[in-house]
């Protein structure tokens, strides 16, 4: 319980907090004529233009020192950034992963070389990168992969496939957690970290339509695809340790908290018409803002960890399936609230985004970690397993 | 400061606010040896400035003072009186009588010019009532009004003649008594919130059935995670309600805490006493002692519902623009 009884109110530096000012007078502009329920897309819109202008502004990779492009600035700095990002809607698909947790995995494991090549293009949104980890048969056991990476004398040959890979057809590089040694049955032993250029012979990258429509994720296949020695990332036979640590990134951030922002945001403009407000409308909107404060204090406190260093792996569990669950609960409470009216006099523009969310929030809390399997990760560090 | 008094105080209520301590309380209704000992150690004055004798602490700083009051559902009114005489030294000059066990309520007063107040929490152990309707204060003493039962066993619904209310000055300032009430609610439920999830872990731990501890079940081990995702969603609400560095609360971060923790209180509850089975549901296991108190602090000082409608009004009526903003007002701090 130790770890958890730490997760204190912390509070976000006053130069951190500074960037929002100018983040949000360039976000009001950009964003001005995006419709709702495109911006619903949260960090799953794509735009690599967009990413790139925010390359320009020093908003990529602010976290990484400036050797490498970046801003040597804290974890705060990039919380507030993304915060932003998220509550105007921004289309940050593009570069999200790189910048959220590739980047720093580069950062933490990778050699000088490694660097020094990809962090640079990473900071100036021209270098986009997506996740390898799940496969037909490895889900939430992960530890099951069965792509292998075979030692050759100028590399490996890597040889499987990986599924449900977000933007991996619009992505330069995959990182992916494979075989390089042993069995399937030795679990966690022999695992490692290959970063693959999606441009090599043997590799094929086949979207996946979703039920929206779109096709955010993919299968993606390897065909003896020849990596050079110096695609191994970290030490090899460290995958496991890798993965976790980088997954304390993927699950901190407030990308758990605000899925659904825009919608809320969108039907609030209308709970503050006159045809729109009423007392169930109005206790339903301080319902929902009164379970997003805390998590976002939470939030803020892990970052504060992170800002020292730890990897609060509990924490961010604990964090993630109580706001996947905000997530959730913001489309479902909104549908009850507008077809619990006499009128259906509801602009279209709110149906439409309702109806996006609607679709998409089984998601939240499916990628990332399953609501099943962060308990377990919980009940763990609660010593019970 | 603030550690070495939480310190102090959870030494002193581990040795002498036992469970068979409060168990004595509710039967009998006599709290003045263990209010005896509370108040000669002075934390009842942590709020009042120095200048008037007390400690002159922020909210922020007291959080962990009232938080342990949950956690050791202590059956006298330190949190009411720490806040209570909070209040009424900010505002009353220092000659006020602010001593004594003094409790927060909300009343009304009758055609007649009587006042009642409904279920006032601890108000069978309280000796005066810091009572307020929506435009006068009052600061009553139990023993000059009539006292009946109310549905927790510590509270009273309490009833003062039109005779005595006509001799009564009201006071100088009105005070907010539900919103006082919500903020020490908050910060009380969290504690026993924190006591009910560690009591449930250590019972999953040591309950054997089927030959293994029933903690190393899945199905428990994940009412347990949802029992501890709720209890520190809690205790960051509770900090952000006593998040003040004066003593007084704002209203828009009570409106969070209560809300969240009165939430918190009906998950954690429910499942603590589905893990613990018939055994919990008994008079003689003290699980009893937390989870009726976790339902009692829930409803006074406004239910979660109550608090929702202060917190979306201010949201639709107050703001504009993103939630965003409303939310970063209620979290963010500065210390």
């Amino acid at each position: 319980m130790s770890t958890l009884d730490s997760l204190n109110l912390s509070s976000i530096p006053a130069a951190d907090e500074a960037l929002r000012t100018e983040v949000r007078a360039f976000l009001i502009e950009a964003m001005r004529d995006v419709p709702a329920h495109v911006r619903a897309k949260s960090w799953s819109g794509y735009d690599p233009a967009f990413s790139r202008a925010l390359g320009k502004r020093g908003w990529l990779g602010i976290t990484f020192p400036k050797e490498y492009g970046g801003a040597g600035r804290s974890a705060f700095a990039r919380f507030v950034l993304v915060e932003e990002f998220l509550n105007f809607g921004a289309p940050v698909g593009s570069h999200w992963i790189a910048d959220r947790q590739s980047g720093p995995l580069i950062l933490k494991y990778g050699t000088l070389a490694q660097k020094q090549f990809y962090l640079p293009a990473i900071c100036r949104g021209e270098s986009f990168f997506c996740i390898g980890m799940s496969e037909p048969n490895s889900g939430s056991d992960l530890a099951s992969v069965k792509t292998r990476a075979v030692k050759t004398a100028t590399g490996w040959s890597l040889s499987g496939q990986k599924i449900w890979t977000t933007n991996a057809h619009h992505c330069h590089y995959m990182i992916a957690l494979v075989r390089t040694s042993g069995d399937p049955q030795d679990r966690h032993k022999g695992l490692s970290q290959v970063i693959v250029d999606l441009s090599l012979p043997g590799v094929t990258v086949r979207p996946i339509t979703d039920l929206s429509g779109d096709s955010h994720f993919c299968e993606v296949f390897f065909d003896e695809v020849q990596l050079t020695d110096d695609a191994l990332i970290g030490a090899e036979g460290q995958g496991w340790e890798q993965v976790t640590a980088e997954l304390a990134f993927e699950r901190s951030g407030p990308e758990r908290l605000y899925s659904s922002i825009v919608l809320f945001d969108q039907w609030l403009a209308f709970v503050r018409t006159p045809q729109g407000r009423t007392p169930e409308a109005v206790r339903l909107a301080g319902k929902i803002a009164s379970q997003l404060a805390p998590l976002r204090a939470m939030s803020v406190a892990i970052t504060e960890k992170l800002t020292r260093g730890e990897s609060p792996v509990v924490e961010a569990a604990l964090v993630k399936d109580l706001g996947t669950g905000v997530e959730q609960l913001i489309p479902a409470s909104i549908a009850d609230d507008l077809f619990s009216r006499e009128s259906a006099d509801i602009p279209l523009e709110l149906l439409q985004t309702l109806t996006y969310v609607t679709q998409v929030a089984p998601s939240y809390s499916l990628r990332g970690g399953t609501r099943d399997i962060l308990r377990g990760m919980i009940a763990r560090g609660l010593g019970l397993r | 400061m603030e550690d070495l008094l939480a310190d102090a105080l959870r030494q002193q209520l581990q040795d002498q606010c036992t469970t068979a301590v409060v168990r004595r309380i509710e039967a009998s209704g006599d709290a003045d040896a263990l209010w005896a000992h509370i108040d000669n150690s002075g934390f009842a004055d942590a709020l009042v400035p120095e200048a008037q004798g007390g400690s002159g602490l922020s909210l922020r700083e007291v959080l962990g003072l009232m938080s342990l009051c949950g956690r050791f559902t202590v059956p006298v009114p330190l949190a009411e009186t720490m806040m209570a005489r909070s209040v009424l030294a900010q505002t009353e000059g220092p000659d006020h009588p602010a001593r004594g066990r003094i409790t927060l309520a909300q009343g009304h007063l009758l055609p007649d010019g009587s006042l009642v107040c409904a279920s006032v929490q601890l108000g069978r152990v309280s000796d005066a009532v810091l009572v307020s309707d929506a435009v006068r204060s009052w600061l009553l003493f139990t023993q000059d009004g009539q006292s009946a039962s109310a549905s927790f066993v510590l509270d009273a619904n309490l009833h003062w003649s039109a005779q005595h209310m006509a001799i009564t000055q009201p006071l100088a300032q009105h005070h907010d008594t539900r919103l006082l009430l919500a903020c020490i609610n908050a910060a009380q439920l969290s504690g026993a919130l924190l006591a009910v999830f560690n009591n449930t872990l250590q019972y999953a731990n040591d309950r054997v059935q089927f030959g293994k501890a029933i903690g190393k079940f899945q199905a428990i081990q994940h009412q347990l995670s949802l029992m501890a995702e709720h209890s520190f969603a809690a205790h960051m609400a509770a900090q952000l309600g006593c998040a003040s560095d004066t003593a007084s609360p704002d209203p828009v971060r009570v409106a969070v805490a209560k809300a969240r923790t009165s939430e918190a209180a009906l998950e954690v509850a429910g499942l603590s006493h589905s893990i613990h089975g018939a055994i919990g549901f008994t008079h003689e296991f003290d699980l009893q002692l937390f989870t009726r108190r976790l339902h009692a602090w829930r409803q006074a000082g406004g239910s979660e519902s109550y608090w929702h409608t202060v917190l979306g009004e201010e949201l639709v009526d107050q703001r504009r623009g993103l939630a965003l903003d409303l939310i970063r007002s209620a979290t963010d701090t500065t210390v």
